[in-house]
């Protein structure tokens, strides 16, 4: 074996810094140096009888939003993880994918809120002298947010991974963890990150929300955007809640602009050409750093640990080497019975104890009172839908045939979409409370304050895919008012509309926690619905109560979503797909 | 690094094979059959069927990516039991990892076998040379043609000197002109002393693809698969398409493509619809052009011209020619297709005319579609849902190609106007002034 170098163009091309390095070297030290500033002080001791005040001065506006984004990526690091593990179990065992993609899909639809007393009180317990627990639970919250859209998301693309990439995979006998890196994780990496970013507004909603969560009638507060905006309003001082919400959109835009515009940006080299897009998304922040030779002289440092890396996983094997001879045929559906009746004898055995739980801390007859509820929460889910699609669709249309609006809306539109829309709730009391609406209506323009922006983006973008020949072709055959909406504009958003007001209808479910019950200084509004009877369960420390809310509120919403939307989107790209 | 047995035994050694896919409601459905044959050193072998012959399925098999029904693969006296590295394989879309650099995807089968950095960057860019890339080593696949990428795919196969060659119709996603150079390139490549690999197991469509590259030509019976001819190409390199050998070649192996073995005697207890022979996946548009051009011919022509005068392959015309049988329009004849009287009169008659002529001959000639009418009128509705006809096909065919059966008969009935199809519901209806009538 030779070891000669070769001295290759680029190294030498290299050798110089460029002021543009500077630049990002500040700024990576910058993000370290506060990075460890900031995550030192989530060790605080922790006195429960006690809870950390959280102060409202401006000041300290800025630490608390940089504690509320570290938590936020705290998340998405173990949720990219459990992405990959989960993803590629279910996507290379068959045993694996009957428990992990059932579980999953469930997951996904059920709100995230329902279980965040639950978690609580478990990081608490294992941490029970430090805030450490209570920082754990919000991260947590803000993981479940991600993950699932996400695992989903990936196990789908591994296993519609092209059958010849496979093949050529399989026959240059790659190990699997050159596999992993060469075809698994590049060939799902745009679902990934685009996944990623959607559900990075539902994150927002979460963080926000568990920073000051009460469980068993105990504040606990976090220093963070959300506890500072909760404790502004407790003490009735509107302009620094004005302030905090000011903050809180300018944190969703550069978050979006240094992270997740940068990251779909550069994703795009992992997109298979045969689903080329129109408009290749773009980042400045991206552009910049393909101009400094960092990024370079990281990969060149990094690659002989690599190697290294390469050759030490060699361990694990090569995936899908040995074919299965045809006797294997019967032993192998012996061990799938096997594992049925484990799984199911599993499942059967979980049930039961959670029945047993419940029943023996909820009398029977508030259960089907608990059923009613629900469906009262439903019937404002609808309501808000309705009222979405009435208001939202004419609107998202115009604006997407309109590219110079669309260009300009676009952004705001996403904006409104990732901004935790429970911060400003109380405020709406101050305006229920003034004109005597009561929050039996008024919780469902709250729920809708976060939830009806799907509907709108997905419009848009659903419009502003019609094809130009379409139009033209509607124009030139005349085409007009109800006509040109029945036989054009209308069909062709139908999928979008769908997959929006799918969206819609679950930032909805989840909303309804926060909306049902709502406190501004020291009026509290309460509606009637599932939300308000799982807050209450939540602060009084009712377990049972918590559980069977979230239970009952769980299983309406994968109900609904197999019987109604996933019918309705099924449809739609059957039928109206362009 | 080559393995030099004596010339006796085969590199490849294919046994018995059969391969069964599971079919709808618990059947199997064979594929291949018996398939047997030998691959020795410094052959090249093409494997030549129409679609649904099983050929890139037999390839599989001796890549070791499918595990054979019954039967055994060898290479060079040893079971093949999962991919091995005596073989790499070129694909019809070329199977290029799209965020690798070509040099990171020639690279690729090298680092799979752990070969050190350093000189897996010179074998590579060895590689690349040879395949005439130089300077394009850190170009994207989605930056090349077509042509272009599968010399990338060369480079990739060829890297980590493989005994066997396996293409899968590489060049049938290429133009016409591109697919003809990279065809004497992968000539050079093997007549090239640097080369280490010198055999060569190709499935093609393609006749003279076939005829043009390969030392043998094994034709591939259709379903299930199995060889039904084995031709020897003893013209020496380079070929020349108008050479009267090469044409004779071509109009044998036509004949063996096209030739029909002896129809099963029909069983007379049985479903009339699982007796009949496939419907040929045919458009109503094709047929109609193909007699029309054979009626501007004098009513006969040789299949090798035909195809090539339409620039149509043999998975492309097949299907037509069959149809045109099936209705008893035209008539195959050695390597010749002679137009019947009944299908002049139909290439020669106006739009509206040829829909009755058309309806006639289907109802006489295609049990299937007779019996779709059959049944509707019999019904008192007129209507009949679609799943119910797809589980009468389903006993032979596999539920796609029961329903691609289907899709035909409806296609052609619709435009016979023998009866109309609603997608929404899946039932097919008499046309409404039929319906009418019955009410």
């Amino acid at each position: 074996m030779t070891f000669r170098r070769f001295p290759a163009g680029g190294a030498i091309r290299a050798a110089r810094l460029r002021p543009v390095d500077l630049l990002i070297l500040c700024g990576v030290l910058v993000l370290l140096y506060l990075v460890i500033r900031v995550g030192a002080t989530a060790d605080r001791p922790f006195d429960p009888g006690n809870p950390p005040a959280v102060s409202t001065d401006p000041r300290h506006l800025p630490y608390y939003a940089a504690r509320s984004v570290l938590r936020m990526f705290a998340g998405l690091v173990p949720a990219v993880l459990f992405t990959f593990v989960f993803g590629t179990w279910a996507a290379r065992s068959r045993r694996a994918a009957k428990v992990i993609v059932p579980a999953i899909d469930i997951l996904q639809s059920v709100p995230v809120l329902t279980f965040l007393s639950i978690t609580v009180t478990g990081f608490v317990a294992l941490f029970p002298h430090s805030t450490l627990g209570l920082e754990c639970a919000s991260v947590f919250a803000v993981f479940t947010a991600l993950v699932w859209n996400m695992a989903l998301a990936f196990y789908q693309s591994l296993t519609t991974q092209p059958r010849e990439l496979d093949e050529a995979a399989r026959l240059m006998g790659l190990t699997r963890w050159q596999r992993f890196w060469k075809l698994d994780v590049p060939s799902g990496m745009i679902a990934q990150v685009w996944n990623g970013m959607i559900s990075f507004g539902a994150a927002w909603f979460a963080l926000s929300a568990s920073e000051t969560i009460t469980v068993n009638h105990r504040d606990n507060a976090l220093p963070g955007m959300g506890s500072y905006v909760a404790q502004a309003l407790a003490d009735g001082e509107g302009a620094r809640v004005a302030l905090a919400v000011a903050v809180m959109i300018a944190m969703v835009v550069s978050v979006n602009f240094l992270f997740w515009r940068p990251v779909t940006a550069w994703a795009e080299r992992f997109r298979t050409e045969d689903c080329e897009i129109a408009e290749q998304p773009r980042s400045r922040v991206l552009e910049l750093l393909r101009r400094s030779t960092l990024p370079g002289r990281l990969g060149r440092a990094l690659r002989p640990a690599g190697e290294r890396l390469d050759r030490a996983m060699r361990v694990l094997g090569t995936g899908g080497g040995r074919l299965r001879a045809a006797g294997d045929e019967a032993r192998r559906k012996r061990g799938d019975l096997v594992f049925s009746v484990l799984y199911a004898l599993g499942v059967a055995a979980i049930g039961w104890q959670a029945v047993s739980y419940v029943l023996a801390h909820v009398p029977l007859p508030e259960i089907g009172h608990d059923a009613l509820l629900a469906l009262i929460t439903y019937g404002r889910v609808l309501l808000l839908v309705a009222f979405s699609t009435v208001v939202w669709v004419p609107i998202g249309v115009w604006i997407g045939m309109h590219p110079r609006v669309n260009r300009i809306a676009q952004p705001i539109v996403q904006v409104l979409a990732s901004f935790p829309s429970n911060f400003v709730f109380p405020l709406a009391v101050i305006v229920l409370g003034a004109s005597g609406i009561s929050l039996n209506w008024g919780c469902v323009v709250l729920m809708a304050l976060g939830a009806q922006w799907y509907v709108l983006f997905n419009v848009i973008a659903g419009a502003s895919a019609i094809p130009g020949d379409l139009r033209e072709a509607a124009a030139d055959l005349g085409l007009r008012g109800r006509l040109r909406w029945t036989k054009l504009i209308l069909p062709a958003v139908f999928p979008s509309y769908v997959t929006g007001a799918l969206t819609a209808s679950g930032g909805a479910w989840n909303a309804s926690i926060q909306a049902e019950i709502v406190t501004y200084g020291s009026t509290t509004l309460t509606a009637v619905g599932i939300g308000a009877y799982i807050q209450q369960a939540t602060a009084d420390g009712d377990f049972a109560r918590n559980f069977l809310g979230a239970v009952l509120m769980s299983v309406y919403v994968v109900v609904i979503n197999r019987l109604f939307w996933r019918r309705l989107y099924r449809f739609a790209v059957q039928r109206c797909a362009l | 690094m080559k393995n030099t047995t004596s010339a006796t035994t085969p590199v490849i050694s294919v046994r018995g094979l059969r391969k069964d896919f599971p079919g709808p409601s618990g059947g199997v459905l064979p594929v291949l059959d018996d398939v047997t044959f030998d691959l020795y050193e410094g052959q090249v072998v093409a494997l030549l069927g129409k679609s649904g012959s099983g050929k890139s399925t037999l390839l599989r098999h001796v890549a070791g990516l499918l595990a054979p029904s019954g039967g055994t693969v060898h290479y060079r006296g040893k079971p093949v039991t999962g991919p091995h590295p005596g073989t790499a394989m070129l694909f019809q879309s070329f199977a290029l990892m799209p965020w690798l650099t070509v040099q990171q995807n020639v690279e690729l089968g090298l680092q799979a076998r752990g070969v050190h950095a350093v000189e897996r960057r010179g074998r590579a860019l060895r590689a690349i040379d040879m395949v005439g890339l130089d300077g394009f080593e850190n170009a994207y696949p989605k930056e090349l043609s077509g042509g272009m990428r599968q010399r990338v795919g060369f480079a990739r196969a060829l890297v980590v000197e493989p005994d066997v060659l396996l293409m899968d119709e590489p060049f049938s996603a290429l133009d016409v002109l591109t697919a003809q150079t990279l065809r004497n390139e992968l000539l050079e490549l093997l007549a090239h002393p640097d080369t280490p690999t010198r055999t060569v197991l190709l499935v093609t469509h393609s006749i003279e693809e076939a005829v043009q590259l390969a030392d043998r030509v094994l034709v591939l019976d259709t379903r299930p698969g199995r060889i039904k001819a084995d031709l020897r190409v003893a013209l020496p390199q380079p070929r020349n398409r108008r050479d009267p050998g090469f044409q004779a070649l071509v109009e044998d192996a036509y004949e063996a493509l096209t030739g029909r073995r002896a129809a099963p005697a029909a069983d007379p207890g049985q479903d009339p619809l699982r007796a009949a022979e496939p419907l040929p996946a045919a458009t109503v548009e094709a047929l109609t052009g193909l007699l029309e051009v054979l009626d501007t011919r004098g009513g006969a022509v040789d299949l090798a011209a035909l195809a090539d005068a339409l620039a149509y392959e043999v998975d492309d015309l097949m299907p037509v020619v069959e149809a045109a049988q099936l209705l008893g329009y035209a008539k195959v004849a050695g390597n010749r297709l002679h137009l019947t009287v009944t299908g002049r009169g139909f290439a020669r008659a106006d739009i509206l005319p040829r829909k009755h002529l058309f309806a006639a001959a289907a109802l006489a000639n295609v049990p299937l579609i007779a019996t779709i009418r059959t049944l509707l009128l019999a019904s008192g509705s007129g209507r009949l849902r679609e799943p119910y006809l797809i589980g009468r096909l389903g006993g032979h065919a596999s539920e796609r190609a029961a329903h691609r059966q289907l899709a035909t008969a409806v296609t052609w009935g619709r435009y016979a106007e023998l009866y109309e199809y609603d997608a929404d519901d899946r039932v097919l209806l008499l046309p409404a002034e039929h319906r009418r009538n019955a009410a």
